[in-house]
């Protein structure tokens, strides 16, 4: 039991992050605002948990100019990825073992 | 540590997270049985007012003008009607409809869509007015399909409906004007109503 718990990972403990992770899972690349309107955040916040997925390595960062303006994308890395993929199944292991005792 | 609860809502979350931001939701029932709609009444106006039925691939009419300015007609009512019911019915339940998962849903459709209609201009234009409706049909129906990947799949189902009237129909010249009313008319209205039922109420 307490092997599941080392899984979960502390990046993903807020539900922000977490949001942040599933929504690039099924997306190939989102820019700030598209994030911004799924998980209906401010930008402050959203920025904030942006830079702490960047610092693991869970997303990769692309800055670039549309017209000017300056237009970031973000999408999840193979690291990422995988990290999401372990933390899904440490939270169905959890349940599914709490379910039976 | 957390509790059971709080994992489960972890799960509920990601599940919502995913599928809202990869499925456009906003498509209303109403769209579909309006466009139905527009579409009968315009392949009905074609047929009475116009004279209009191809029966062969070379068919001439006089009146090919007025035919396309009321198929640009009923598209753009059809267009206009299911933007405004889709921003309102987003608008009720607090979303944006244009983002990242509608402009895609939007490009997926547009391709087909704009390489089927040159297609049936340039044929137009070389006399084959037989295949319009047929192609109007194939190409619309693969726009579906290509759109049912950003939406409720449903929408797939449709598009194959679609392709098959149209194939039909490249057989049966004769009945194309009946098999687009088919297609874009009772197709529509049908679709319409099970969408209506089945996610609206």
């Amino acid at each position: 039991m307490n092997i599941s718990f080392d899984d979960l990972h502390k990046a993903f403990e807020s539900r922000i992050r977490l949001g942040i992770m599933s929504v690039l899972a099924v997306n190939e690349s989102l820019d700030f605002t598209a994030l911004k309107e799924f998980l209906d955040v401010t930008d402050g916040n959203l920025a904030t948990h942006l830079k702490k997925l960047e610092k693991e390595e869970f997303i990769s960062v692309e800055k670039s100019f549309i017209d000017n303006k300056p237009n970031t994308k973000y999408s999840m890395t193979p690291n990422g990825k995988e990290a999401f993929d372990n933390h899904l199944q440490a939270l169905e292991a959890i349940i599914k073992s709490q379910k039976e005792s | 540590m957390k509790e059971q609860r709080d994992y489960i809502q972890d799960i509920a979350e990601i599940r919502s997270m995913m599928e809202r931001s990869s499925k456009f939701a906003s498509l209303s029932g109403w769209a579909g049985i309006l466009a139905g709609i527009y579409a009968l009444g315009g392949a009905f106006a074609a047929y009475i007012l116009f004279g209009f039925n191809p029966d062969e691939l070379n068919y001439t009419s006089s009146n090919l003008t007025n035919v396309i300015l009321l198929a640009i007609g009923v598209l753009g009512l059809a267009l206009i009607t299911a933007i405004y019911l889709s921003w309102r019915k987003a608008r009720s339940k607090d979303e944006k409809v244009w983002n990242a998962t509608s402009k895609r849903l939007l490009i997926s459709m547009a391709i087909p869509l704009v390489s089927g209609g040159v297609l049936i201009l340039v044929l137009l234009a070389h006399g084959l007015t037989g295949l319009a409706a047929p192609l109007m049909l194939i190409f619309y129906g693969l726009a579906l399909v290509n759109a049912g990947h950003f939406t409720i799949s449903e929408v797939k189902i449709m598009g194959i409906v679609q392709i098959t009237l149209g194939l039909l129909s490249t057989w049966f010249i004769e009945y194309g004007l009946l098999l687009w009313a088919a297609g874009f008319g009772a197709v529509h209205i049908i679709y319409g109503i099970y969408m209506h039922f089945r996610y609206e109420r």
